[in-house]
């Protein structure tokens, strides 16, 4: 019953990283997935350098969303913009690290996808396939 | 007729007297009239209740129990067999599937109609001078004779064939309601909608600058019938509203509010695609003026569904779709109409699901109406009472009464959300829907963003109910 459902992943779900607010962050990012009602909104401070300083994110979710987003949120601080600009919707599946039916596979790109909404003018994103990650 | 009588609490000069919610109440009081054995007119009251000691009948749903009436039980395993999906491997058992609110499973003398069309008498119909298009014209139009018979239609020409309960709110929104709702004026339509009987009234609000006013619930998803009763002294053009929650399964006193809506000046559209398949419906003796359902929650195929009508509206109607079929006579720039129910159905119908649907109600009236709203009652009353005893801290939604709700049970384990219980579940071969249920609105109501929801029909078990609390229970042990 529990492969989907990994101790690490429960883990992410319960206690999320970086989950809170941000006092006055240089962008803030919503993002909805209208069939579950997941709800997420990403905040990020990125300094002079170009690089992701803080982030947080705060939202409600399944366990793969949630965990998703902590998950994702971990991977990019500290980054430059242009190595955030490398992740794509397979390394947070990968990050993931299960088998996620298409049905839910929304629930675990809410974060990636919110996050490239929220960097669109700052970040070229590198090209990513048509095709969903599987 | 005594099930059109107004009952206790409101006093009708004063709606706001009655504090609690006595009409949604009262339709359970043991003993309430029914003019005679033919009155299954408003299926709120027609719900008889097998004797005492059933095995399924908890004692906590007694204190509702309306007048005794024997009725012999459906048989589940029996009909299963009539449901070829039972024969396919879900981990060494059948699937348990708990979400016929979506969709029905089908039943194979539904599947053979289908296949009958499809593999001898293809034709498209009321055009062939054929033997096989005589062949499926009386096929299609027979299954309109039997859809009108079984929810009591005056006359089989009132009965629009569409592809769901959508189409047909959405054919009575684009038709009558551009054509009689202007500015200014007053929709009614409740918290507990789908959004297939929401959306269309939006958009005719919008085009007409008219205004939607809501029904609101109370705790246990009933509506307030205080505050429907003050929104029909607006004078409403129209009310609509659902015969029983799709999202937490209150069965509403449809008669009740036809009879003071209509006493408002208003026209009552009830979308039944939640009580046809369910219970007992007669569209005459709820005295309605639309009446909407979907034909693959019934049983039927998908693709298949019926708008009813008053006769006279739908001649005052005008068409929703032009092309083939719902003209008479076409010139280059006038046309004449066909009759009704043709004139709503433009272009070459699903006649396949049309036949099915046909079919699909052949077998529930061989089963029983009555038998069908019976088994699903105890049903509920199983699953509510087991829910709440086998998986502690679930929070139930709707009626607490299953003589208050259809075969509808919402639910939410703290701490984990729905999608993923109904990921887990999966995995047990449990089916069950987990999201807003196209009812966002009443979610918000809630303040819940999303439920899980099991949803039963003539072949679900007590098994099932079982396998999906020991599924609960394995899902709070893994998120605990």
């Amino acid at each position: 019953m529990d492969d989907l459902y990994r101790a690490e992943i429960l883990e992410h779900y319960r206690h999320p990283h970086n989950f809170g607010s941000l006092d006055h962050p240089d962008v803030v990012q919503e993002g909805s997935n209208p069939l579950c009602g997941d709800r997420l909104t990403l905040m990020l401070d990125i300094d002079e350098q170009g690089r992701v300083d803080e982030v947080a994110f705060t939202g409600r979710g399944c366990a793969i969303s949630q965990a998703s987003a902590s998950m994702l949120t971990d991977l990019i601080r500290g980054k430059q913009l242009s190595e955030v600009a490398k992740i794509g919707r397979k390394d947070i599946v990968d990050e993931l690290g299960i088998e996620i039916s298409p049905a839910r596979l929304k629930c675990a790109l809410l974060s990636v996808d919110t996050l490239r909404r929220a960097l669109e003018d700052r970040v070229t994103w590198q090209a990513e396939t048509e095709e969903e990650p599987a | 007729m005594a099930i059109g009588e107004r009952r206790t609490g409101a006093d009708p000069a004063n709606p706001r007297s009655g504090t609690t919610i006595p009409a949604a109440l009262d339709i359970l009081e043991p003993g309430t009239a029914v003019d005679g054995p033919d009155a299954v007119a408003d299926c709120d009251v027609a719900v008889p209740r097998t004797g005492a000691g059933t095995a399924l009948d908890p004692a906590s749903d007694a204190p509702d129990a309306p007048a005794a009436v024997e009725l012999d039980p459906l048989d589940p395993v029996a009909i299963r067999r009539d449901f070829p999906v039972f024969e396919r491997d879900f981990g060494g058992r059948p699937v348990a599937y708990l979400d016929t609110a979506a969709t029905s499973l089908k039943p194979r003398s539904v599947i053979e109609a289908v296949d009958g069309y499809n593999t001898r008498y293809t034709a498209n119909v009321h055009r062939g001078i054929y033997r096989m298009g005589e062949e499926a014209t009386a096929a299609y139009e027979a299954a309109r004779e039997k859809v009108g018979r079984f929810i009591g239609a005056p006359d089989r020409h009132e009965i629009v064939f569409v592809r769901n309960a959508t189409e047909a709110i959405n054919l009575v929104a684009a038709t009558w309601g551009r054509k009689n709702i202007g500015a200014g004026d007053t929709i009614v339509l409740t918290e507990l909608e789908h959004h297939s009987n929401l959306v269309p009234w939006q958009f005719v609000a919008q085009e007409k600058d008219a205004d939607l006013e809501f029904v609101p619930i109370d705790a246990q998803g009933r509506l307030v019938q205080d505050a429907f009763d003050a929104l029909l002294r607006t004078k409403p053009k129209l009310v609509a509203f659902t015969h029983v929650s799709n999202g937490v399964g209150t069965i509403n006193p449809v008669r009740d509010m036809v009879d003071r809506a209509h006493a408002a000046g208003a026209l009552v559209l009830v979308d039944g695609a939640q009580a046809v398949p369910h219970m007992p419906v007669n569209v005459a003796g709820l005295d309605c003026d639309f009446y909407a359902f979907s034909g693959h929650k019934a049983l039927g195929p998908t693709g298949s569904g019926a708008l009813w009508a008053r006769r006279e509206l739908l001649e005052a109607m005008p068409p929703y779709m032009g092309g083939g079929e719902m003209i008479r006579e076409v010139h280059l720039r006038s046309t004449v109409y066909n009759d009704v129910p043709w004139k709503f159905e433009a272009g070459t119908p699903d006649i396949a699901a049309a036949i099915g649907l046909g079919a699909a109600v052949d077998y529930l009236t061989a089963l029983g109406m009555d038998r069908v709203r019976e088994h699903e009652r105890l049903l509920t009353a199983y699953a509510l009472d087991t829910l709440a005893r086998g998986v502690p801290g679930l929070t139930l939604y709707g009626p607490r009464s299953a003589y208050q709700r259809g075969g509808v049970v919402s639910f939410n384990l703290p701490g984990v959300h729905p999608h993923d219980v109904a990921t887990l579940l999966d995995r047990e071969g449990i089916a069950v829907r987990a999201g807003h249920h196209c009812t966002q609105p009443l979610h918000e109501r809630l303040g819940e963003a999303a439920t899980a929801r099991a949803s039963f029909g003539v072949y679900s078990t007590t098994d099932d109910i079982d396998r999906l609390v020991a599924g609960l229970r394995k899902v709070q042990q893994l998120f605990a």
